[in-house]
């Protein structure tokens, strides 16, 4: 094996391969609630369409789309791998263990959450991403971009769909709430000055991105019905 | 005092253990909790029975032979404290304790709540040392060394490799452990020439003995009787990539 290998496989590389992932995820995050947040302005949809149809056609952003995939399929696999051998390290369980003592729920709860987030993308995969660029072909809305914006009124009008992209956006918020400060601590950056800020940052941003997605099928739900 | 205590019994590494229940009736609070099992187990040899099996040797917190999982907790309920110096009066008159043994695959239980942690040995052997003898104490100007990192390795130093992270960490890993030991030596200029290798070494062998991967939930810091902190995990995956990336050596 090259030291590359060597390293990568080791338990800290494995570590660094997760939050280098993860980082990218949370900026793909930042870019996607910003676009949603458009279709919450009262121009029945035509600036969240315009930023859609940009983000589906512009080449360089396809071309990112490709590393995204790349950094969802990486960042699953191994913390299935990750999992696996932790499992693998304490075959006898506690009989009685407190762990509510000595750490947060969610920090022992990644691998449950990861995989609601990871149920949840699946559905919203299918309802956006495949419904739009692979089975219909949107109709145009008034300034003859393809129109995402009723794609969206329709899947919100349906509550099942709502309370399980609710259960997955707040999954993903407590992910993130312990994934960005641990993300980098795997990286090897805790520092005195620093980690307050990074901390801070960690919980700005869980809280943004929960409630930024969260409000989007509410408001939807509330106050765009489709129109029968 | 009355105690009523859930014991890990397990004839040695091969058989199947389960728990017993014992009634203890006259504990004193001023008693440690080893002090307890003491009592115990004179209990359980007037009763021809066999007595426990647990470690211990310093019973004043500094060897850090002393394990046993506590009521869901490494050394109990105490922040900072080993079980040898865990005091009854931390309980309560009538209460049932469950004692069981440190688990992890690397530490496999030897009888009761006696856990083979040899595979810490071997992490040490495989480079948690300097390499030359160092010789008598230097004149101190001859090896100037700041405050803050003299200071950070001594309370790295402070590990006594009693294994409460590896119990702990709901991963087993023994990140907590091995990162002392790492910046111990490497903040220090004794050690500073064998940084890369050491990291390296230590970490290999570390991953090869079958711990888990640190996922950062801070178990161990808040469990670890010398207060160890999480700070030395960072700076043991600072000093890894480090050696890995940059060093002119393979890893
Ligand atoms: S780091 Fe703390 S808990 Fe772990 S072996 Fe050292 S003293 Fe024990
Ligand atoms: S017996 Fe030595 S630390 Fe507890």
């Amino acid at each position: 094996m090259s030291w590359f290998t060597h390293m990568m496989t080791s338990s800290i590389g494995k570590k660094v391969v997760m939050s280098v992932t993860g980082l990218f995820l949370c900026s793909f995050l930042l870019v996607h609630l910003s676009i949603n947040l458009l279709s919450l302005l009262p121009d029945n949809g035509l600036l969240f369409n315009e930023a859609a149809h940009f983000m589906s056609s512009n080449p360089l952003i396809r071309t990112i789309e490709i590393v995204l995939f790349a950094g969802f399929i990486i960042h699953i696999a191994q913390s299935y791998f990750i999992t696996r051998s932790n499992q693998k390290a304490r075959p006898v369980k506690y009989a009685v263990n407190a762990g509510n003592a000595n750490s947060t729920w969610y920090s022992r709860s990644m691998g449950i959450l990861g995989s609601l987030v990871l149920f949840f993308l699946i559905i919203h995969l299918r309802h956006f991403w495949i419904e739009s660029r692979f089975l219909t072909e949107l109709p145009a809305d008034s300034n003859g971009t393809p129109d995402m914006y009723t794609l969206m009124i329709e899947v919100f009008a349906n509550p099942i769909y709502n309370i399980i992209y609710l259960l997955g956006v707040f999954a993903l918020g407590y992910h993130l709430m312990h994934g960005f400060q641990s993300a980098w601590r795997s990286l090897g950056i805790m520092h005195r000055k620093y980690t307050p800020v990074i901390q801070g940052i960690g919980i700005a941003f869980s809280f943004f991105i929960t409630l930024g997605f969260a409000i989007i099928p509410v408001f939807f739900y509330f106050f765009r019905q489709p129109n029968q | 005092m009355k105690i009523t205590l859930k014991v890990w019994r397990q004839k040695n590494s091969k058989e199947k253990g389960q728990f017993e229940t014992y009634s203890l009736n006259s504990v004193s609070e001023d008693m440690s909790f080893l002090e307890m099992f003491d009592v115990l187990n004179e209990q359980l040899i007037r009763e021809g029975k066999d007595p426990v099996a647990f470690d211990h040797d310093c019973r004043e917190g500094i060897c850090g032979m002393c394990s046993m999982y506590i009521n869901g907790r490494a050394h109990g309920p105490m922040q900072g404290t080993t079980t040898c110096q865990l005091h009854m009066r931390h309980f309560n008159d009538g209460d049932t304790i469950v004692v069981e043994p440190w688990r992890a695959e690397p530490f496999p239980v030897i009888k009761d709540l006696v856990v083979n942690r040899s595979a810490f040995d071997r992490i040490i052997a495989s480079g948690g040392y300097v390499s030359v003898n160092t010789g008598n104490a230097q004149d101190a100007n001859s090896l100037p060394i700041a405050k803050h990192i003299a200071d950070e390795a001594f309370a790295a130093a402070a590990c006594i490799g009693c294994g409460a992270c590896v119990a702990a960490c709901k991963n087993s890993s023994a990140m907590l452990f091995v990162s002392a030991k790492v910046s111990q030596l490497s903040m220090l200029p004794q050690g500073k020439p064998e940084r890369e290798s050491r990291v390296v070494a230590m970490v290999k062998k570390m991953d090869e003995e079958g711990f888990g991967n640190c996922t950062n939930t801070g178990a161990c810091e808040a469990e670890c009787p010398k207060e160890i902190s999480v700070m030395n995990i960072a700076r043991l995956n600072r000093e890894y990539i480090r050696a890995a990336l940059a060093s002119e050596e393979d890893v």
